[in-house]
């Protein structure tokens, strides 16, 4: 009975902008804790590369900021099913408020792929298969963004986004494979589930901790931007109003 | 110190992205804190104008 009633009650708007607002410090400051460590390490404790030098510090921000924006993606499209099958309302406030987030990580990919690129490449951008995949990510996200902005009634424009954001999953699979199905310039992964990591751990750990601070960020800023909508979605309740003038109850 | 900077030569590419990513990161916590704020105001301006109006 316990899940069932767990579900219901987080599936409350009120009990989640309560909830929510209890633990955003918390994870903000645990979030703030690892970023900050995790720079550190990759700035000052990590060696530099026997190949590229002290240009692949770049990677403490590139990598944790390109699976952010798959996973981001992945949250975002599931939480969009949950909302446009079960018509549950606070997976369609997550799947809209992850979107901008989502976008922000792929955006940083991309920019510090490119800083990244330059001096060991040679060139800002290439056209190949993996850059390409996660610019057309970016412009999923965009696309989601728009259109939820664009439709009046917030929940229709949560539905009309949930589809677009499940048809674009199938860049998903798209972006991590693309380094193996094609020939390109950029380099495999260095860290896979199977097989050990390529990279000492004096460089895995601090890359690590800051793929678990960016995994926290957008836990802290989703709650934020999601207590915003049902803020905005629920303006005209009962208990939104009695929160900006309790004096009125 | 100043070899910390310079990062080997590549300063430019590595302060750039991490001085990037800083900006990106803050700007997520302010717009949600800013879009809060301004939301809640909204929410009692129109609330206290349909009271004067009954």
């Amino acid at each position: 009975m316990g899940i069932v009633r767990f579900i219901h009650q987080t599936g409350s708007p009120q009990y989640f902008y309560r909830i929510a607002g209890l633990w955003i410090p918390w994870l903000g400051g645990l979030t703030a804790i690892l970023i900050l460590a995790g720079t550190i390490g990759g700035l000052v404790f990590a060696p530099p590369d026997y190949q590229q030098g002290e240009s692949y510090r770049i990677i403490f921000i590139h990598v944790p900021s390109a699976w952010m924006s798959m996973f981001v993606y992945m949250v975002m499209a599931v939480a969009g099913l949950l909302g446009l099958v079960w018509r549950v309302k606070m997976a369609e406030v997550l799947a809209v408020s992850s979107a901008p987030i989502g976008a922000s990580f792929t955006f940083l990919a991309l920019v510090t792929g490119s800083l990244w690129g330059k001096p060991m490449w040679g060139a800002w951008w290439v056209w190949d298969a993996r850059l390409t995949s996660e610019l057309i990510l970016l412009f999923l996200y965009l696309g989601v963004i728009a259109l939820y902005s664009a439709i009046e009634d917030k929940r229709v424009a949560a539905r009309a986004v949930a589809i677009l954001a499940l048809v674009g999953v199938v860049n998903i699979p798209i972006i991590h494979y693309s380094v193996e199905w094609w020939n390109t310039l950029h380099q495999p992964a260095t860290i896979t589930k199977l097989d050990k990591p390529s990279i000492h751990a004096s460089m895995l750990i601090p890359l690590l901790i800051m793929a678990l601070g960016f995994k926290l960020f957008f836990a802290t800023t989703v709650l934020m931007r999601a207590r915003c909508e049902v803020l905005d979605r629920e303006r005209n309740s009962r208990w939104v109003q009695s929160l900006v003038e309790p004096q009125s109850e | 110190m100043k070899a910390f900077f310079e990062m080997g030569g590549y300063a430019f590419h590595v302060w750039t992205s991490y001085g990037i990513a800083l900006v990106v990161l803050v700007a997520n916590l302010i717009a949600p804190a800013l879009q809060r704020r301004r939301l809640l105001a909204d929410i009692a301006r129109k609330l206290r104008r349909s009271r004067r109006q009954r």
